[in-house]
């Protein structure tokens, strides 16, 4: 059997690679996977204690809502990258420092 | 040392080895598909976890979907950012990135720290769930359960990630308009 400590140590190691993703990329896009990242280490984390779960399934059933989240968040964000950039032509996190034209 | 155990191994490096080349990497599109693949990693980590119906989502959801979504984006977002941001200066440790790095992996040791204190393989809660046998094993079909338990027990939550979905569709679609006539 597959120890539960394993599992989170690889969910740990995955989050704070992408904690580094997040704070060094100049690219909005590359911002947004390092938060996908960070999402899917938390999912980890409730599948891998859901296995203790048989009769309410409560850890993947919120693993499966916390993917569905993750998409709808992930929709609205490129949306709003692809206006940023309309706008900016640039979508460095840095240089967008505009609050009207 | 069980052949599951020798597979999660083999995918936990394959997870862990490709985020950090995602962090590290120079070429941007080269660190999208890196993505792909800890993504892919993940979802056999899933099955591992014995939540096999969940392995299924994240392939469909994250690499049918959500991938196709960042590398469209990443294309519409024109050539000339491209190369604006390779030319930069993108190695793995240089001056301004070790703020970023010493957070990182301090926080990696506060949390294996706090892992190794937790000890989750004898908390009580987990160990009454396997006396009590409410412990998945490997032979058991959780889908119908899944189903079932997804149209009872959390049909408040499930119908709100609904009308949020919905909501967060007709929110993409009104910001991505092309011209804006208000």
């Amino acid at each position: 059997m597959i120890s539960l400590t394993d599992f989170l140590v690889v969910s740990a190691g995955l989050f704070c690679t992408g904690l580094f993703i997040i704070l060094t990329k100049r690219n909005a896009i590359q911002v947004l996977i390092g938060i996908e990242m960070m999402l899917n280490a938390a999912i980890l984390n409730l599948v891998a204690f859901g296995k203790y779960d048989r009769v309410n399934n409560g850890g993947q059933l919120f693993a499966l809502f916390a993917i569905v989240l993750a998409a709808a968040t992930t929709a609205v964000a490129l949306a709003i990258i692809l206006n940023v950039y309309k706008k900016y032509k640039t979508i460095d996190p840095g240089k967008i420092d505009g609050l009207k034209d | 040392m069980t052949m599951a155990q020798i597979l999660f191994y083999l995918m936990g490096f394959i997870a862990l080895a490709s985020a950090v080349f995602v962090a590290a990497s120079k070429n941007l599109v080269r660190s999208v598909f890196m993505f792909f693949v800890t993504l892919l990693a993940l979802a056999g980590l899933y099955v591992l976890a014995l939540a096999d119906f969940i392995a299924i989502t994240q392939i469909v959801v994250y690499v049918g979907g959500i991938l196709v979504l960042i590398l469209f984006a990443f294309m519409l977002s024109g050539k000339e950012t491209l190369a604006n941001l390779q030319q930069q200066n993108n190695r793995f440790i240089s001056i301004s990135k070790l703020p970023a790095l010493l957070l990182a992996v301090l926080f990696f040791i506060v949390m294996l720290n706090m892992i190794i204190k937790l000890d989750a393989d004898n908390l009580i809660w987990i160990k009454k769930a396997v006396e009590r046998k409410q412990a998945v094993n490997p032979g058991s079909v959780m889908v119908n359960n899944i189903g079932i338990n997804l149209m009872s027990t959390y049909l408040l939550p499930f119908e709100a990630i609904s009308i949020l979905l919905m909501m967060a569709l007709v929110g993409a679609a009104h910001l991505s308009r092309k011209e804006r006539t208000l």
